[in-house]
């Protein structure tokens, strides 16, 4: 193993290129670009044996992706905001054909106004589409888990395509240490790709044609029961690749303090790690919390969710996404899945790249304890954790 | 360059495939749509095999001397056969009527 | 070397029982891309009505291997097949088959990105001038004049010359054919699945539901096209542009058969015959055709650029 400085863009086209993917196709976007840009590099310079389909936008990147990947060969695209939204019709294709591809995206608000900076939802508008998401919090991870999509997604228990969060800018653009094991190594942890079928003169498979309603019905059936099983082969591959590489991330979820904790807080990407620091400067003033990363929107962790989160005192959950007229998205899920059990508060936060600190969290934390000390059970689905310059003004016009 | 294809491997979790393979009869025996049966005379004919070609459907067949004869099962009846016939030697009868 | 049609060999091409309409050109053409390119072919299809034509799982009514794809995307889907098989070490002929909405109008980025990177594919643009699947609404390749469902009392704008838009991406290989002269479609196809990079062929299919037509007419329709000089017959081969022999010989309009044999047989074109001046506009969108195909048989193509 060797550690290099690499950016998350970087690290992801290193992983990709370690898997050995045979077929790339992607459209630039901020701030995706330098994943495309590297493979192109890499493949450009002979350092990577692949085909890379120069497409002219999104949709054709997925649909040349599928492509590839219904024909046999390990294929790979990466996206963000926009470019992910166009592709939106093209994903419900890909996980309904069944075919294993894995896709990195980074994850990007959506305009208007034009904004660059890190938002989830754009990857959270794709989690009704059969794909597999997992999210990272840090370069070293998003390296980690772009290699274990490829297993997860050709695993004969999923066959299922694979979405690789990392948060724009604070991980694709930053530059940190990245453990990169050898070509070796990978392959002796990554079998070489398996899919339930593929498209040639040999096999005459015909992919897609007109199903009767039962048997659609059984279609979409069966791609849950996949989303089912794929819980358990995201477990067994955060084991092996532990044995194999010695990072082990917790499967579905990673608990932080949240052992003896009255409180959690419950978020995904990057700043997890600003939430981490806050549940230790909490633990300093007393505060028992620790905080629940989400690693897997879909599928969605929903028995861990309940066996970490039930009996607590309170769980507060933080979006970085919201749905309009209902919450944020990973609120909706986590209170779903706790049914009532115990206080719950949803806060929005962090939209379009306002940068939220450890004390935001502490805050946030220490309103919402003792708001449930006051009054018992709470039920709180939509809190605006507001940008400074604005949040004095708005709590002015509100009181006005 | 060369690489090596995938391993197809059944899956191991419940499956209706969203796939098909080519074969007769993907929506029944369309004979059963026809309001008009071709009978092509062979003494008229002169193996041009002008019907053969232009068949949309694939139901006129070619004998080993290449005489050709229809397949009534899925024969969709629509008179091509008949129009692109230069000796006339296709009829469009229409069904329902004595055989 | 001409196609002797008692050479090709008896088998099934097609896969009969299938769900096109009676008299469908679809159905038609596909045949010949098998009579022409035989087994060693997948075919890529768009939303359209070979979705269709296919009928319903587990049985195809289509005999190739396929992957079906959404509307906009045939033609990178396509790329990205052939790249695998490429990268495979698989010599397969991977085909687009597409409509003219799948072609001229959403599919047409994609098409155009495919030609200017010159992936190795065929791209097969059936052309029957309407969106027909969803019940014949006006396209960018319905003609002058045609009644379709969205243009009531017909189509105000000519027909997209699509044809030559792709030729002006100069790719390696372009063509145009028509059911209605299988044996040019099919020497066409076999010429292109010679030649490496992307290659045309726009496929002109009379669509009897479409176009109000007897059934049992589209072969004549689709002939009389070409003789009629509404339909062009060409190729367009590293850079060369020549008519083919069906068409070459209706270069003098005098020659042609008058418009209207062509235009009488289709339901979709009687508010054209009923008036003089509509009538004048479809002439000047077929003229203009044969001005641009007179033109660059004449060398407007520069050799240089040829790939």
């Amino acid at each position: 193993m060797v550690l290099k400085a690499l950016t998350a863009n970087h690290a992801v086209a290193e992983a990709a290129k370690l898997a050995r993917v045979k077929v790339v196709s992607a459209y630039p976007i901020t701030p995706q670009t330098t994943i495309v840009e590297k493979l192109a590099e890499m493949i450009e310079k002979g350092e990577m044996e692949a085909k890379m389909v120069r497409v002219e936008s999104e949709h054709s990147a997925l649909a040349a992706t599928l492509g590839a990947a219904a024909a046999g060969a390990r294929a790979f695209t990466a996206t963000s905001s926009h470019g992910l939204l166009y592709m939106h019709e093209v994903l419900w294709w890909t996980s309904g054909a069944r075919v294993p591809v894995v896709m990195a995206v980074v994850t990007r608000a959506i305009g208007p106004p034009w904004n660059i900076h890190v938002e989830h939802s754009d990857v959270m508008d794709q989690r009704d589409t059969g794909w597999i998401i997992g999210v990272a919090q840090e370069n070293q991870e998003a390296f980690d888990l772009t290699l274990q999509a490829f297993r997860i997604s050709e695993d004969p228990r999923v066959y299922l395509p694979m979405i690789v969060s990392l948060d724009a800018f604070i991980l694709s653009h930053t530059v940190a240490p990245v453990d990169v094991p050898s070509q070796q190594e990978v392959d002796a942890w990554l079998p070489s790709r398996r899919q339930p079928y593929v498209i040639s003169p040999e096999t005459n498979v015909v992919m897609g044609n007109i199903a009767d309603d039962a048997d659609y019905y059984m279609m979409r059936y069966s791609i849950n029961a996949a989303m089912e099983a794929a819980k358990k082969v995201v477990e067994e591959v955060d084991e092996e690749y532990g044995k194999a590489f010695g990072r082990r991330y917790g499967g579905l979820v990673e608990c932080y303090n949240c052992d003896d904790a009255d409180y959690i807080m419950v978020l995904m990407g990057s700043w997890a790690g600003d939430a981490k620091k806050a549940s230790d400067l909490l633990r300093e003033k007393g505060y028992r919390v620790g905080v629940m990363r989400v690693r897997f929107v879909r599928p969605w962790p929903r028995e861990v969710v309940q066996e970490k989160l039930s009996n607590r005192k309170g769980v507060i959950v933080f979006d970085r996404s919201i749905s309009f007229g209902s919450a944020g998205q990973l609120f909706t899920d986590v209170a779903a899945s706790l049914y009532g059990s115990t206080s719950i508060r949803g806060v929005v936060a962090g939209l379009g790249g306002v940068d939220v600190r450890p004390e935001d969290f502490m805050n946030e934390v220490t309103d919402f304890v003792s708001h449930v000390e006051e009054f018992g059970r709470v039920y709180e689905p939509l809190r605006w954790h507001l940008p400074p310059k604005y949040a004095k003004s708005l709590a002015e016009e509100v009181s006005a | 360059m060369s690489g090596t294809a995938a391993v197809v491997e059944k899956p191991k979790t419940y499956w209706v495939a969203p796939i098909s393979y080519p074969a007769p009869a993907s929506s029944g025996k369309t004979g059963l749509w026809r309001t008009e049966r071709p009978v092509i005379h062979l003494e008229k004919c002169v193996k041009c095999l002008y019907c053969w070609l232009y068949c949309p459907e694939d139901t006129i067949l070619r004998r080993e001397d290449d005489y050709v004869y229809v397949d009534y099962d899925y024969c969709k009846g629509c008179g091509i056969c008949a129009a692109v016939c230069p000796t006339n030697a296709i009829d469009m009868v229409p069904e329902g009527g004595e055989s | 070397m001409p196609l002797r049609l008692a050479d090709l060999p008896r088998r099934r091409y097609g896969s009969p029982g299938n769900a096109a309409c009676p008299g469908c050109p679809e159905t038609m053409g596909l045949r010949y891309v098998k009579m022409a390119l035989g087994d060693n072919v997948v075919l890529v299809i768009p939303a359209g009505c070979s979705s269709v034509i296919q009928g319903i799982r587990p049985k195809s009514g289509i005999n190739f291997p396929i992957l079906n794809i959404v509307f906009a995307s045939a033609a990178s889907a396509a790329s990205g097949m052939s790249s695998a098989f490429e990268m495979l070490g698989q010599d397969v002929k991977v085909v687009v088959w597409a409509g003219d909405g799948g072609t001229a109008d959403i599919g047409f980025q994609a098409l155009s990105g495919a030609a200017e990177r010159n992936d190795d594919i065929i791209y097969i643009c059936v052309d029957n001038e309407a969106y027909m699947n969803t019940g014949i609404q006006r396209s960018g390749l319905t003609p002058y004049g045609a009644w379709t469902t969205t243009t009531w009392t017909g189509k105000t704008e000519p027909k997209k010359p699509l044809p030559f838009i792709v030729l002006a991406h100069n790719v390696p290989y372009v063509a145009t054919a028509t059911v209605g002269y299988p044996q040019d479609f099919i020497e066409k196809l076999r010429k292109a699945a010679t030649i490496r990079g992307f290659k045309y062929i726009h496929l002109h299919a009379p669509c009897p539901v479409g176009w109000r037509f007897d059934p049992s007419l589209t072969a004549k329709i689709a002939q009389l096209a070409v003789q009629t000089g509404a339909f062009i017959l060409f190729e367009y081969e590293n850079g060369r542009f020549r008519l083919s022999p069906y068409s070459g010989m209706y270069r003098d309009p005098k020659r042609r058969v008058p418009l209207e044999e062509y235009l009488k047989l289709q339901g979709r074109f009687q508010t054209v015959l009923k008036d003089p001046q509509k009538l004048e506009m479809l002439r000047a969108e077929i003229d203009e055709m044969w001005r641009w195909a007179l033109l660059l048989e004449k060398g407007m193509a520069s050799p240089e650029l040829k790939k």
